[in-house]
């Protein structure tokens, strides 16, 4: 006898990159999974699935959430902001440009990941001096240890005002 | 021994699935420059895999004039996608952003034993150069005939051939339109643009393909979606060397769409979903058969009883020196296992057609994947491709297939493609480790601070960089086997990190014993003009001469060689003895590789290198019982953050007088001694154990 298992999947609502989805899915399922299976952005990145290494940041309401730990469930009218959500009609965000100016990575694999962290705190701080840069991406991990030009990368937005007048 | 990988089975055979005048024909005509090492259609024997012409290139420029270039080499962040394009681009003298780099394929690339050992930019690069200065020169002959005129006064720039004289000009396209030329030429001919007239190499240019992974684009393995994907799961033993009693699936198999496949003591299952994967592998239930296994408590006796390694052994020569020396120093150094913690864990996904398998890994061996799946499968190796996505980083740790494998045999059965990404806790239980080791040291010298005895006894951790650059008549160096307790393989820069730990950390006992300055002794007993450079370099930078010795601070000197790269470095450290806090203030690296191909990205290693060095140097170690991993998640094993990163001063030595070697690996070998040397400076307590964690909360 085959049964279906007993989380049967539910329609959700979710908002992503300022698009309205309607997802029929796992109710189980990670925000990270729902991304990445439901609706194919697999910019955000599984690196742990404890919320340790940051491969796997989104924006939820501007804060950087680790999707790997959240339930798509509990995201039902949340505005979500992936890596995908940041170029816009082919011009690269400043901070995605700024990583590419500086070859802030190595493999990339942590990329998507602390862009979306820098991005998180630069919305709140728009002037992070080095040392609260730091503090904020401790939570974020790059195995390649690049982080001296990922901090220049994001010190480099941080010092322009390009950012701020674009959003 | 071949110090790489001296755990892990024998390469494939040399093999050419695509024969080029097939290619050629596939291609559509164009030009095809194939390189041939002396080797190429020899038997292979051990012998010849060492040959620097081992490996074969190809460069194709179609009938649109549109550059292809196909190595077996993987990119897994090392940049190498980016450096042998501008390698091609150098010598052929077209823009960088023109050329298509085709790698890790193994249907589409020449056979490759690996991307290890810093082999691509010393090996790689120039082959490639050669295949594209014989590509120019087919295309200078091209024009010379259109034109009806000699070759010589004609030249090439950006992407056309132009006749200064008469100002005619001829694109790539056009010249190769309607041409179907094939040429072989020799590995080892052809003259390579000198590194003083250079334009492309030797200069900062951006990851080629960077944008794509700046805009989340790139598919990584763990990445890629195919029509009708299914998820997989292996079972996984509760411990090292388990053996599986009874399997009830009753349970798992009531969740729909999942399928069980047990083959052996191999339990795996694949759904529709990477959700119901894991719940049905969950509800499997298993009875397993535990064995005893060393725990890491007893792991450097364990390993010692287990070598041949006899410490009352000696030589008269060895006898002579240590009588004739003022001071005698014997000291023993050990390192623990650690892992590579690649970002991307690894994955594959596995697709059965037609009896042909094809598998998409993150690996930097494609082709020993190829004949790992043609070996479990019992295939001929034309039946099987492996192709390798860019990577999210290996260090070392993604030689072997197991994901490939594993992924396989679980869609043999199954009419669909399946995916299989290891979680973080298998990535640090079922992949391999950096060997741990025992490094015995006996050292004597004079009362001059002259090295008169060196006995230098490694067991297990390996052999790279085992051998000294220090002056010294009477030495013995050896390395010593061990049954391991855990799997073991290679790590970036392999055994040469544990070797200069030992070998730094011990000199600078030495020298403090007859009262010489660690960098005196150094320069004392060194003639490598390069080691001593970078030496220099790296204490010039510093201010080493004129250092103030400051109650709780520490200042140490390291340096090293290895794969043809030369590094030192010099380090300050602050001890807070009452909460007993190290913390790092100031890191100088002065690193030295030959002509430097791009200096951003060599930066960008040599920073990165160091600060993975950081981990194992303060923090990293795998601890394990009763053959379980007792901290196998990013929560419980620290790696290197944002916070960890002290003021770095990075000194690049450009030798373009010298052929250009690798730097992916040995900037990581010298500064755990540097930090062992500094940390007895500000203490005076000296630890000979990696980690250095009784220094670090």
């Amino acid at each position: 006898m085959v049964i279906r298992m007993q989380l049967t999947s539910i329609e959700i609502a979710l908002r992503v990159n300022g698009q309205e989805h309607r997802v029929k899915t796992n109710p189980r399922r990670s925000l990270l999974s729902g991304l990445r299976e439901d609706l194919g952005l697999i910019g955000a990145k599984y690196g742990c699935g404890e919320g340790q290494c940051g491969a796997c940041t989104v924006l939820i309401d501007g804060d950087a959430v680790r999707s790997c730990i959240r339930r798509v469930e509990d995201l039902k009218g949340r505005d979500i902001v992936t890596i995908e959500g940041l170029e816009k009609d082919g011009q690269l965000h400043p901070l995605q440009q700024s990583f590419l100016d500086h070859d802030a990575l190595q493999c990339g694999y942590c990329t998507p990941g602390m862009i979306m962290s820098a991005l998180a705190l630069l919305n709140k701080n728009p002037r992070p001096e080095s040392d609260e840069i730091i503090e904020f991406m401790e939570g974020n991990i790059c195995r390649c240890c690049a982080y001296p030009r990922i901090l220049k990368a994001i010190l480099q937005v941080a010092d322009s005002d390009f950012h701020r007048t674009e959003s | 021994m071949e110090p790489e990988r001296y755990e892990l089975q024998e390469a494939s055979t040399y093999s050419f699935p695509l024969q080029r005048r097939e290619f050629l024909k596939l291609a559509g005509g164009g030009v095809l420059v194939v390189l041939l090492g002396p080797s190429a259609f020899a038997q292979r024997t051990r012998a010849s895999q060492d040959l620097p012409e081992e490996v074969s290139g190809w460069l194709h420029i179609d009938s649109q004039g549109a550059v292809s270039v196909f190595t077996g080499k993987a990119e897994v962040g090392q940049n190498i996608r980016t450096s042998l394009a501008q390698a091609v681009a150098e010598e052929l003298r077209i823009p960088l952003d023109s050329i298509k780099m085709i790698m890790a394929d193994t249907d589409r690339t020449p056979y490759d034993r690996g991307t290890f050992g810093s082999r691509t930019t010393p090996y790689m690069a120039p082959q490639l150069r050669r295949a594209a200065a014989a590509a120019r020169e087919v295309l200078l002959e091209l024009a010379a005939e259109r034109w009806k005129t000699e070759t010589e006064g004609l030249r090439i720039e950006d992407g056309a051939v132009t006749d200064p004289k008469s100002g005619r000009k001829l694109s790539l396209g056009e010249l190769t339109q309607e041409k179907q030329i094939d040429r072989a030429i020799s590995a080892v001919g052809a003259t390579l643009t000198d590194s003083s007239q250079w334009k492309v190499l030797g200069n900062s240019h951006a990851k080629v393909n960077g944008r794509e992974f700046v805009t989340g684009k790139h598919r990584f393995t763990t990445d890629l979606r195919l029509p009708n994907l299914h998820f997989g799961k292996v079972l996984r033993p509760p411990a090292y060397g388990a053996r599986l009693l009874t399997l009830d699936d009753q349970e798992a198999r009531r969740i729909e769409g999942v399928r069980i496949i047990r083959d052996g003591d191999f339990v795996g299952v694949t759904a529709p979903d990477p959700e119901r994967a894991e719940q049905a592998a969950n509800a499997l239930n298993v009875r397993w058969e535990t064995v005893t296994h060393p725990s890491d408590d007893e792991l450097f006796r364990y390993l010692e009883e287990n070598s041949d390694f006899d410490p009352a052994q000696t030589t008269p020569e060895l006898d002579q020196a240590f009588n004739q020396s003022r001071a005698i120093l014997e000291t023993t150094y050990t390192v623990p296992y650690i892992a590579h913690v690649p970002l991307e864990p690894r994955a594959a996904v596995a697709h059965w057609e037609n009896g042909r398998l094809t598998v998409w890994t993150g690996t930097q061996r494609p082709f020993g994947v190829r004949s790992e799946l043609a070996g479990a499968f019992g295939l001929a190796e034309t039946k099987v491709r492996v192709i390798v996505p860019d990577t999210g980083s290996g260090y070392g740790g993604k030689h072997t297939g197991e994901a490939a494998v594993e992924a396989a045999r679980l869609a043999r059965d199954s009419k669909y493609p399946v995916k299989l990404v290891w979680t973080r806790k298998e990535e640090f239980t079922w992949a391999y480790f950096r060997p741990a080791g025992v490094i015995r040291v006996r050292s004597g010298v004079s009362r001059e601070g002259k090295l008169l005895a060196w006995d230098f006894q490694n067991i297990n951790s390996g052999s790279a960089g085992i051998e000294s650059p220090y002056l010294c008549k009477a030495r013995r160096i050896e390395f010593h086997r061990s049954d391991s307790p855990l799997r073991q393989g290679s790590y970036r820069a392999l055994a040469a990190t544990a070797n200069h730990f030992a070998r730094e950390s011990h000199l600078d006992e030495i020298a403090l014993s007859v009262g010489v300055d660690p960098l005196d002794f150094r320069l004392k007993n060194l003639d490598d003009e390069r080691l001593l450079a970078v030496l220099r370099k790296a204490a010039e930078t510093f201010d080493w001469s004129n250092r103030e010795k400051k109650e709780r601070i520490g200042h140490g000197i390291a340096a090293g060689t290895e794969k043809g790269s030369y590094v030192a470095n010099c380090v300050t450290v602050r001890f807070e003895p009452s909460t007993r806090q190290l913390e790092i203030e100031k890191i100088v690296t002065a690193y030295e590789c030959g002509a430097i191909v791009n200096p951003r990205h060599l930066e960008n290693q040599v920073e990165g290198a160091v600060l993975m060095g950081l981990g194992g140097a303060l923090y990293e170690a795998i601890r394990f019982r009763n053959g379980q991993i007792l901290n196998p998640r990013l929560s419980l094993y620290r790696v290197p953050r944002f916070s960890d990163v002290p003021e770095l001063q990075t000194v690049l030595i450009n030798r373009a007088d010298l052929p250009s070697a690798g730097a992916g690996e040995t900037p990581i070998i010298a500064i755990a001694p540097a930090l062992a040397n500094a940390i007895f400076d500000a203490t005076g307590e000296r630890c000979r154990s990696l980690p250095l964690r009784d220094f670090h909360s």
